[in-house]
């Protein structure tokens, strides 16, 4: 038997709706746990991507292609901000030698 | 209980697992190796999904680009284990309560959406195929495909201006 998709099999969209939560909440509590500038964004990363595989599971359970394009888009951003950060983060590296967020603290005073 | 489900229960399990490891594994080219191990599970995902397309994207532009940036920036700082910033043991604390804060709400919300019943659409299993996407990208989506090229520019402008040293700093 050929299944249409995964969802005929069994898997609710609540198991992935379930898995993309706590995706999202790894990446929050990431971004509140390190200090090391570099992994707060890979943690947006994962942020995004648990976006990402709630917007494919939602997009394959209604059948619409529209989902599966806005995570394209949303992949075109990251790799956007990615580039972007990156390259503050190597001039911050540059002038203060450590890649401590809480250098950013300084921008208050 | 079905082969598909243990699949995607396997999967899902690997997912937050190696998710959990980038964040709590303290040397810092560790946790790049662990988001690339999470990206391809969430590749995984997308194939299990049919979403082919997104599938090899996701491997081309998440796990070949942006992670290949992120380890050449970290070999580049020469960060290791010794200089590495720690959090105070209060800001432990607080950051797994605000996360666990955060998760009990949004399960208690999200568990209680009602769906309704799948009925597969016919086409349902070429629907994340190229020739589907880019139809829909050239058609429906062409301003913001459009936009998205002036947004790269913009990035890759801003990447080179940033990264560039003052040539007073050179002289």
């Amino acid at each position: 038997m050929v299944l249409a998709t995964i969802f005929e099999s069994g898997v609710g969209i609540e198991f992935y709706m379930l898995l993309a939560t706590a995706l999202f909440v790894i990446g929050v509590f990431g971004v509140l746990y390190r200090k090391n500038a570099i992994i707060l964004l890979m943690c947006i990363e994962l942020m995004l991507n648990a976006v990402n595989l709630l917007l494919v599971a939602f997009s394959t359970y209604f059948g619409k292609a529209d989902g599966q394009l806005f995570v394209f888009f949303i992949m075109v951003v990251a790799a956007a901000e990615a580039t972007v950060g990156l390259s503050i983060l190597v001039l911050v590296f540059r002038n203060a030698r450590s890649v401590d967020i809480r250098l950013f603290n300084k921008l208050k005073d | 209980m079905s082969t598909e489900l243990i699949i995607a229960t396997v999967l899902g399990g690997l997912t937050i697992g190696s998710s959990l490891m980038v964040v709590l594994s303290h040397h810092p080219v560790r946790s790049v190796l662990y988001l690339i191990v999470t990206f391809f599970l969430i590749t995984a995902n997308y194939v299990l999904m049919n979403a082919q397309f997104i599938a090899i994207v996701n491997i081309i532009v998440y796990a070949g680009a942006i992670m290949v940036l992120f380890l050449f920036v970290l070999m580049l700082l020469n960060l290791s284990k010794e200089n590495e910033p720690r959090s105070s043991l209060f800001m432990k604390i607080a950051a797994a309560l605000a996360g666990g804060a955060l998760f009990l709400v949004l399960f208690s919300v999200l568990k209680d959406a009602v769906f309704t019943e799948y009925v597969a659409v016919p086409g349902a299993e070429s629907m994340g195929l190229v020739k589907n996407l880019g139809h829909l990208l050239f058609t429906k989506y062409v301003l913001p495909f459009e936009v998205s090229s002036i947004l790269f520019i913009a990035a890759m402008v801003g990447a080179v201006l940033l990264a560039k040293r003052d040539k007073q700093i050179i002289e």
